[in-house]
């Protein structure tokens, strides 16, 4: 059993957002995450920001803005690549090691090298690039640093990990220091005019290196807090709606504990709206009144009708779904008479089934109870319901009706009715 | 909340056939309730051993009671049932007594019921049902046969339904005439044998159809499967 499986790897964020990846990072997790994002292998990713290194050292400068820019995070990655994985016949084996790391490594070492050459060493400029590079070392080591204090916050670190991460702080604070100071012999050797002024300038330069990461998360944590705020009004709203509606209805089933009738049917009313409000889409809300314009509504309506009224639960399952047009009103108009006899008559037998298919040009309405049944053919010629409300009216429409019902086992009516339209 | 059945095996075995289950739901009500319908061990043959209230819990109490049969809440705190379902999957392919799970829940939405089966559980059944159909569906699923509840059926079949992405996996992508003919039976509230009775095949022939979709449900390349159904607004 895997003791702290990092549950945020799983939830795939819903709008692919550009995260450098916090695992499996050499440095800032750029690259990974890049390609992750643009779902291409991490080594080509490398391999561009170390040939673009060499364009007057554009790479690095790509790469700092990347990382202070992009938010560090568990994405990035297409897929979480544990150490074993699972083929596709459910079998597991260990992952291949990655060739790709290997080659990367040694373009980087190949990228230096040439890097490094170009440089011309014998010039005067030789004095400003080792302290650059001391400052460079420094300011990365500086800023992985802002990064693990963020991931700590949703990691667990261990007290030894935190020394650790406290000493590559302050030896990146030293690094970046002695490198201004190195700047400021090699500078004020040179030129003393100017001494007082290059300190400043690389004093404050200095801080905003070092105080730069943490400004820059903060606001980024700053923006992720509004949205817990408003993720909070939410809940609030939530809450709102449960007490006026649920509170109430429970506090109407106390007083009714007597009935099951009506227990049920308060019950069942105020699950429907609940499951109705939390269910349902923005801005789809409709009010009760409004008339249904598509067969999914109608078929629901009616069946929320029915049970409200005969305090028999329904269940209402649909395929697909389609607009109402003249014919299909007529087919609901018979579903509905289907909906009632049934809770009439074969309600006590439990749930009444009803279930709706749109398929191609087709309706399918079928509805089915497992009361005693019935025979058609006993029931008196002045008994209209049947034959006129259902048989009839499906007729009358283009459509078919078929009634089965086997004694003892229940009645099932099924709807046929091709579209208008279409 | 290991053990706290207490039911025992003292009484007189009535029942031959027994499963070991674990209650993985974070309602302390609902699992007594259950618990209360189903754990009479001696009348029903299911044996209730060990509860859970979250994924944390819920893995440790399965890894260490190996139960045959969990019956998973979709909703829960530390990840949900599909959580649950990601850190048991070797649980779940073990050759000595595979654990094998089963949604419940309350739960409507279809991004919900479908991405459980596609976590790996071998059903979905809502919280309504009865306590015998629940006992029937237990025993279902440990032997290795699937429980679709009618909305469920209706949630695949419309998910499958769609053509206007081509199939990845001609094989895999589409339901036979056959298993849609089941499928819809059962999300009219059809019981496997009257399904048998209706196509005239045997109930094994039943069990096998429905097998094979969850198969497809599972393993199907559509990966836009669940955003789809949501989409489309079946609840």
């Amino acid at each position: 059993m895997p003791a702290t499986a990092r549950v945020a790897e799983t939830d795939e964020p819903p709008v692919r957002k550009l995260y450098r990846s916090a695992d499996g990072r050499w440095l800032g997790g750029v690259a990974r995450g890049l390609a992750g994002h643009l779902g291409l292998p991490v080594v080509w990713v490398r391999a561009l920001f170390v040939a673009l290194l060499l364009a007057d050292g554009l790479g690095a400068l790509l790469y700092a803005v990347f990382w202070i820019v992009v938010p560090l995070g568990v994405g990035g990655r297409s897929t979480p690549r544990p150490v074993f994985e699972t083929t596709a016949d459910g079998r597991r084996r260990l992952r291949k090691p990655d060739r790709g790391q290997i080659f990367a490594l040694i373009a980087l070492a190949i990228g230096a090298a040439i890097f490094a050459g170009n440089i011309d060493w014998g010039n005067r400029t030789d004095r400003y690039v080792w302290p650059t590079l001391l400052i460079g070392v420094g300011v990365v080591l500086v800023w992985r640093q802002a990064d693990n204090a963020r991931r700590a916050s949703w990691t667990e670190t261990g007290r030894r990990r935190r020394t650790l991460q406290l000493a590559r702080g302050f030896a990146g604070v030293a690094l970046v220091g002695m490198g201004l100071t190195v700047f400021m012999v090699v500078r004020g050797s040179a030129a003393q005019l100017g001494t007082a002024l290059t300190a400043a300038i690389a004093v404050l330069t200095g801080i905003a290196l070092l105080a730069g990461p943490w400004l820059v998360r903060m606001s980024q944590d700053l923006s992720e807090e509004r949205t817990m705020r408003i993720r909070a009004q939410e809940r609030a709203e939530v809450a709102a709606h449960v007490h006026d509606s649920v509170l109430h209805t429970l506090t109407l089933i106390q007083r009714n504990a007597d009935e099951p009738g009506e227990v049920r049917r308060l019950a069942r009313a105020q699950e429907r709206e609940l499951r109705n409000w939390l269910y349902k889409p923005e801005g789809t809300g409709k009010d009760e009144g409004e008339e249904p314009e598509t067969l999914a509504e109608a078929v629901k309506r009616a069946a929320a009708e029915v049970e409200d009224k005969h305090g028999v639960p329904l269940e209402v399952v649909v395929v697909g779904d389609c607009p109402l047009d003249e014919k299909l009103v007529a087919q609901m108009q018979a579903a509905r008479e289907a909906m009632v006899n049934a809770a009439k008559y074969g309600g006590e037998g439990g749930a009444v089934q009803v279930y709706a298919e749109v398929e191609g040009r087709s309706v399918f309405v079928s509805v089915r109870d497992r009361g005693p049944g019935f025979d058609l053919d006993s029931v008196p010629a002045d008994r209209m319901g049947v034959r006129e409300s259902i048989i009839g009216r499906m007729q009358r429409n283009g459509g078919s009706a078929r009634l089965r019902s086997v004694p003892g086992g229940g009645t099932e009516v099924e709807l046929e009715m091709e579209r208008a339209d279409a | 909340m290991s053990d706290e059945t207490g039911t025992g095996t003292t009484g007189a075995e009535t029942v031959e056939r027994r499963v070991r289950v674990v209650l993985v739901d974070d309602h302390r009500m609902f699992r007594t309730g259950v618990q209360a319908e189903i754990g009479r061990t001696d009348v029903t043959g299911v044996e209730v051993v060990g509860e859970a209230a979250d994924v944390d819990q819920a893995v440790t109490v399965i890894t260490a009671t190996r139960p045959e049969v969990v019956l998973l809440d979709v909703h829960l705190p530390g990840g949900g049932g599909v959580e649950v379902l990601r850190r048991c999957a070797s649980l779940m392919s073990a050759p000595e007594g595979a654990v094998r799970f089963l949604a419940l829940s309350v739960s409507d939405a279809a991004e919900d019921v479908i991405g459980v089966i596609r976590g790996g559980a071998r059903g979905y059944v809502t919280k309504t049902i009865t306590g015998t159909d629940l006992v029937d569906s237990i025993f279902r699923v440990q032997e290795g046969d699937a429980v679709f509840s009618p909305r469920l059926a209706g949630f695949v079949l419309d998910a499958f339904a769609s053509t206007d992405a081509p199939p990845v996996d001609e094989d895999l992508d589409r339901l036979t005439q056959r298993e849609r003919e089941v499928l819809r039976l059962i999300a009219r509230g059809y019981a496997y044998k009257e399904i048998a009775k209706q196509l005239y095949i045997s109930v094994k022939t039943v069990e096998s159809h429905v097998s094979a979709v969850l198969r497809k449900l599972q393993l199907s390349n559509r990966h836009e499967l669940t955003r789809w159904a949501t989409a489309r607004r079946l609840v």
